[in-house]
């Protein structure tokens, strides 16, 4: 627990986990002499109450959290990621590489692979853990030719007729000279309009960030969740805050999360997305496991649901999901 | 280039010349006889301008221009009907910065006295029915949120051919300028990219054309799903197109962004443009394309 990166919000806790470290160490030390035996065991009551307050300070902290604080639990370096879940929650990964026009995006991950009873295709944006993976994967901002990459291995998926899983995990697409020169707002739109009419059912899931475009090109789905501490919004809070606060800092990014609505109960309150799934008490990387868990049986779940609509059924539903949104005033026409 | 070519076509009304248009458009211009070119820098009488389809005489800069000044330079003189004038921005998110939402509307509508950054409605092109639909970029730099997304799905909508009903369409006209998504309506704002590109996805199944138009500026969350996705596309001249803006990938890349980056005939030279058209051959250069496709 200590190795654990700390958030300042979590700062309470790290005197507990301190205090409890300590007890336990004395009862490491104290336990095989039979002399402290009643020592002992004063002092395991103890670090099962200090636990306890523990586990319910965690789960008052997670249970408030603010919409910045929600922002920061979604980048927490040791949150899961796409290839973390790959390991944890599917079975029999077959990876595919290249757009096959200019490179091949190690930011999109995609491959087809098992999950619980389903054969799907997998595509998920990578953040990196190591530096130089993340370094690689530019820390998740793909570039055209990863979405690109993702739209062709989605047409494959049709063609097959596998289900389409995607996991959301990026701060925006990147921005930059090669992907400029190279189309980058053209591959996500065509990815945008091709997404909106393929034949097979398509689940999203925004695990972390979900950031504006980027996000958005490969989530256009029958039915789109969030994990419980990831954000969705059209821009990150401190670029909101830049353009909007003219200047990004602690109080005007918290400010604009908040302005944004970007939490998953907000985005599930707008009807952006359908679900919110549960993650482990005091976040996913807390316990991946039981946050792949759940995950995977959501997956499951809706994808055997969407799997008895016919494809045409599909295609207008997804229409129609993305037509309704929006929210404005309407006259009657005089 | 200031008169309008005779239409052919008996049911489009008898076109007027430019010189019979334009009172209307001085009055939208405010005071100021002259000014100086941003990009010139020399003086332009600005009548002079107007009468250039607001392309600076000495040096062909195309200023940028309001969504009712774009419909009168594209469509035939009183051909524009306009369409879906009842939709109204709403604030969904109650959304505070420094100012709220609901006053910037307000600030931005009496300023344009438009209701939102777009205007659009079925006209003629030299005597071709086109849909054509104009982004404002003096309403909230034209960028887009409910009302934008609804009223350009609508028009995409109302102008897919369908079989069933014997409806032939009509080629839809974008004419883009933005600076991106609206953050003000932050999720709903991004989801108006999923929403117009769907629709572009019906109108390409059913047989419809659709040219988009890019012009000074169109970044962001509009280039990044309708705005790319026409057909043809065409660019105005030395436009700035992309999707993030010059300043950020600055940041990101720390290191002068070349000559002419992310200008229309930088688009041209990478293959993501068909072409770049001159404000004054915009017209015939639509037109053509209508004939072409046979829509």
């Amino acid at each position: 627990m200590a190795t654990y990166y700390q958030l300042d919000f979590e700062k309470p806790l790290v005197q507990l986990d301190q205090k409890i470290d300590d007890i336990e160490s004395r009862i490491r030390v104290e336990e095989p002499d039979p002399a402290l035996a009643t020592g002992v065991e004063s002092l395991r009551s103890q670090a099962q109450s200090l636990k306890t307050e523990r586990a319910g300070m965690l789960s008052d902290i997670y249970s408030k959290l603010t919409a910045w604080q929600t922002v920061r639990v979604a980048r927490h370096p040791l949150r899961p990621q796409t290839r973390d879940y790959i390991e944890l929650m599917t079975r029999d990964f077959a990876e595919m590489h290249g757009d096959r026009r200019f490179g091949d995006d190690p930011a999109l991950v995609t491959g087809m692979c098992r999950i619980g009873p389903i054969k799907v295709m997998l595509v998920g944006h990578q953040k990196g853990r190591e530096t130089s993976e993340k370094i690689a994967c530019h820390f998740g901002c793909a570039h055209p030719e990863g979405y690109r990459k993702a739209l062709l291995k989605m047409q494959l998926a049709e063609k097959f007729g596998l289900p389409i899983v995607t996991l959301v995990d990026t701060p925006g697409a990147y921005p930059g000279l090669g992907a400029e020169q190279r189309g980058q707002a053209e591959a996500i739109a065509v990815n945008l309009r091709e997404m909106s009419r393929l034949r097979v059912p398509i689940v999203s899931i925004v695990i972390g960030e979900g950031g504006s475009g980027g996000a958005l090109g490969i989530a256009v789905a029958d039915r789109v969740a969030m994990l419980q501490h990831a954000w969705y919004s059209v821009i990150s809070p401190e670029g909101c805050a830049a353009i909007l606060w003219k200047e990004a800092n602690e109080q005007t990014n918290t400010a604009a999360a908040k302005s944004l609505k970007l939490t998953a109960a907000d985005n599930l309150e707008l009807g952006i997305v359908d679900d919110v799934i549960p993650e482990a008490l005091g976040g996913a990387h807390r316990d991946p496991k039981a946050t792949a868990n759940s995950l995977s049986d959501w997956i499951v779940r809706t994808l055997q649901e969407l799997k008895k609509q016919s494809p045409e059924d599909l295609v207008n539903a997804r229409y129609e999901r993305f037509r309704r949104m929006g929210q404005f005033l309407e006259q009657a026409p005089a | 280039m200031t008169k309008t070519a005779s239409s052919p076509r008996s049911n489009a009304p008898a076109p007027r010349t430019w010189s019979e248009v334009r009172p209307a458009r001085r009055a939208s211009i405010p005071e100021g006889l002259w000014l100086r070119c941003p990009s010139c820098a020399k003086m332009v009488y600005r009548r002079h301008l107007e009468a250039n389809l607001n392309v600076c005489p000495e040096c062909t800069h195309h200023f940028r221009i309001g969504a009712t000044e774009r419909v009168l330079q594209l469509a035939d003189p009183e051909t524009f009907q306009e369409m879906f004038t009842n939709l109204q921005p709403a604030d969904p998110l109650k959304f505070k910065d420094l100012k709220t939402y609901r006053e910037r509307l307000v600030a931005e509508q009496v300023k344009t006295g438009q209701i939102d950054a777009i205007r659009a409605g079925k006209c003629f092109i030299k005597g071709r029915e086109a849909m054509l639909v104009c982004l404002d970029l003096t309403f909230m730099m034209g960028s887009m949120g409910s009302v934008v997304g609804e009223t350009i799905t609508r028009a995409i909508e109302a102008a897919t051919p369908n079989k069933a009903k014997g409806y032939a369409g009509l080629p839809v006209i974008i004419v883009s300028c933005s600076g991106g998504a609206r953050m003000q309506e932050a999720g709903l704002s991004l989801m108006q990219m999923a929403k117009t590109s769907a629709a572009l996805a019906r109108l390409d199944d059913a047989g419809g054309l659709f040219v988009s138009v890019l012009t000074d500026p169109t970044t962001g969350g509009v280039t990044a799903s309708f705005a790319m996705l026409g057909d043809v596309i065409l660019a105005e001249p030395r436009a700035l197109i992309g999707f993030a803006g010059p300043r950020v990938i600055q940041q990101t890349i720390r290191q002068e962004l070349p000559e002419g980056f992310q200008r229309s005939e930088f688009l041209l030279k990478a293959g993501l443009v068909d072409r770049v058209v001159p404000r004054a051959n915009m017209r015939t250069e639509l037109a053509r394309l209508i004939d072409y496709s046979g829509r």
